[in-house]
């Protein structure tokens, strides 16, 4: 089997299609190949991405499906006004293409961390929001994502990795470990290392459900709630702000739905990260295997202690 | 005026009187409106290739109004021209219709929404570069506010309109002088446009966007050269046709009383002009 390849899936989808189009604030670096195999579709528009959002939208309204790339937080900031006004008041099937997401960014620093992007692009009614885990599922979901008549945010991620994924469905999670201690939602580069960190307290007796939920709009709210009755603490673990992002959604399906069961985040917590080279990033900021090992272990303790000093079930979402 | 260009003259008075009805009972942007009245009326009768059986047709030509507060204009034309009966403009602010402030797809004839400034030319740039794609036959023209080129979005859209070559673009600058609240050359002054436009690679003509032979012209031979989007520097007057308020810098958006709105049809129609006494009111 060949390795997935990002570039590749997105040259097949617009062979097959010619609606397809391919655009650039020039950030080529997960398309360097496709000015020679898509020429004229392929559109360069120089570090202009709010002109970018509004010819894509242009494009759309011709009828034609345009996927756009720029750096994560340039495309969800600088241009967010042109992807609300232009793409998403008109619900266009703009497909968004942020590279270097979260930690992805590495060493750049707090001017390139999209740590916010979730939460501004959750806001647009309409928008879809994919995260994929790594360069497999990006790959397994473009075909729906862009045949999808809506637009589309994907917060691009082309790590390899060593998950085998179940067929992707827009708004369908996947459940890649079952447990009924800890229940794990995540989604995008830190699946992975929650996985492994499940595995790890697999081997002391303590039973991990970890949850990839792939797109967070639409968001698989069954998979939560499911979760959320069958474990004993429920953690969230993602690259982004707690405002706006992954633990807010599930809480406020929580709340909605009138479940009450402890919430521990596991993100940034009103901060820049501090910038460096991925593993050093992921081990400063307490995101290796054996650290998230560690704080759901932590998550579970607090949950134990709460129910021995409490006489009454637990009332609320609590955080840790 | 040769006597075809006459009969435009009259299509823009009514277009015009259109915009005042809607200036009352909230208001509505007539200056703005009246700026651009000649233009539209121009462009919909002379110049597009589109007509209200074409809205779905690819080959048709089109028009994306940027500075989308001169609706009212828009609304006036499309009427003149069939696209929707008048009587629908009397839902102007009707929650129970679309026909409010800013333009919206809900109304036949309207290729996008605007209200927001600086965006349409790129979404403009956008059907203009299929239309190469696809080696289509249509144009595309953009009708621009003066103040609306403070925004930076404007200038990084010509750019890049300049470099993909998009010589089936034009934008068409209604240049009355004025934004929101004073003249432009007062808070962010813009000459030398012709100059700044051509220096970003646009083929450029001044003309004066009340007279129609003049309109005929800049408009008989486009694009003015070939590989460069035109760009039309309009020069046109604030509240052009309505003598008492024209070139006022506080009558940009009115709320007028029900006989106001007749003393300035009145006014439209020839009759002497009168103060208005309503209240200057500045929505922004």
């Amino acid at each position: 089997m060949t390795k997935p390849c990002y570039e590749t899936a997105l040259l097949r989808l617009a062979e097959a299609d010619p609606r397809v189009v391919v655009l650039t604030a020039e950030n080529r670096a997960a398309i360097r190949g496709l000015p020679a195999a898509l020429g004229p579709r392929f559109v360069d528009v120089g570090i202009c991405e709010q002109t970018m959002v509004g010819m894509a939208a242009g494009l759309a309204l011709r009828g034609r499906i345009p996927v756009v790339h720029a750096l994560a937080t340039f495309l969800t900031l600088r241009a967010f006004e042109f992807i609300r006004t232009d793409v998403g008041i008109a619900g266009l099937p703009v497909k968004l293409v942020g590279a270097v997401p979260g930690f992805l960014s590495e060493a750049n620093g707090p001017t390139h961390q999209a740590i916010d992007d979730v939460a501004v692009m959750r806001a647009i009614p309409g928008m879809q929001l994919f995260c994929p885990a790594d360069e497999g599922e990006l790959c397994d979901a473009l075909p729906e994502i862009v045949a999808s008549p809506a637009p589309c945010y994907i917060r691009l991620n082309t790590r390899a990795s060593t998950l085998v994924h179940t067929p992707f469905a827009l708004g369908r999670a996947e459940v890649l470990a079952e447990g009924s201690d800890v229940g794990v939602l995540a989604a995008g580069l830190l699946v992975p290392p929650v996985l492994e960190a499940g595995a790890l307290l697999r081997s002391e007796g303590i039973a991990t459900r970890v949850v990839n939920l792939r797109t967070l709009a639409p968001v698989d709210e069954g998979a939560i709630l499911a979760t959320a009755r069958r474990c004993r603490v429920l953690v969230t673990v993602e690259d982004h702000l707690l405002v706006g992002g992954l633990y807010q959604l599930v809480c406020e399906i929580l709340v909605r739905h009138r479940i009450f069961v402890p919430v521990v985040p596991i993100g940034l917590a009103g901060r820049w990260f501090q910038p460096g080279l991925l593993a050093d990033v992921l081990l400063h900021e307490g995101f290796t295997p054996a650290q998230l090992a560690d704080r759901f272990r932590r998550a579970l303790a607090a949950q134990g202690m709460q129910q021995n000093t409490s006489s009454t079930p637990t009332q609320g979402a609590f955080h840790a | 005026m040769s006597p075809d260009l006459t009969e435009l003259v009259d299509r823009a008075r009514r277009v015009r009187g259109h915009a005042i009805r809607l200036a009352t009972r909230g208001g509505c942007f007539l200056g703005a409106s009246l700026s651009c009245a000649d233009l539209l009326v121009f462009l919909y009768d002379r110049v597009l290739r589109v007509s209200p059986e074409r809205l779905a047709d690819p080959d048709r030509d089109y028009l994306f109004l940027s500075k989308g507060h001169d609706v009212p204009a828009l609304y006036g034309t499309l009427c003149e021209q069939g696209y929707f009966p008048a009587a629908r403009l009397r839902n102007h602010l009707s929650v129970k219709d679309s026909v409010y402030w800013h333009p919206n797809r809900a109304v036949p004839g309207v290729e996008f929404h605007s209200g927001s400034l600086g965006h349409l030319l790129s979404v403009a740039m956008g059907v203009a570069l299929d239309i190469k794609l696809v080696g289509g036959p249509s144009r595309v023209f953009v009708v621009v506010g003066d103040g609306e080129l403070n925004e930076g979005s404007m200038w990084e859209a010509m750019l890049v309109a300049a470099a993909k070559r998009l010589d089936n673009l034009t934008v068409i600058v209604d240049r009355n002088g004025f934004q929101a609240n004073m003249a432009t050359e007062e808070l962010l002054p813009l000459e030398p446009l012709g100059d700044k436009l051509a220096a970003f690679g646009w083929s450029v003509i001044d003309v004066d966007g009340h007279d129609f032979g003049a309109l005929a012209e800049a408009f008989s031979i486009l694009p003015r050269r070939t590989g460069r989007p035109s760009a039309i520097i309009a020069r046109t007057v604030r509240n052009k046709g309505l003598p008492s308020i024209e070139g006022r810098p506080e009558r940009w958006f009115v709320d007028l009383s029900p006989p106001e709105v007749e003393m300035l049809l009145a006014e439209l129609g020839g009759a002497a002009p009168t103060a208005l006494t309503s209240d200057a009111k500045v929505v922004r």
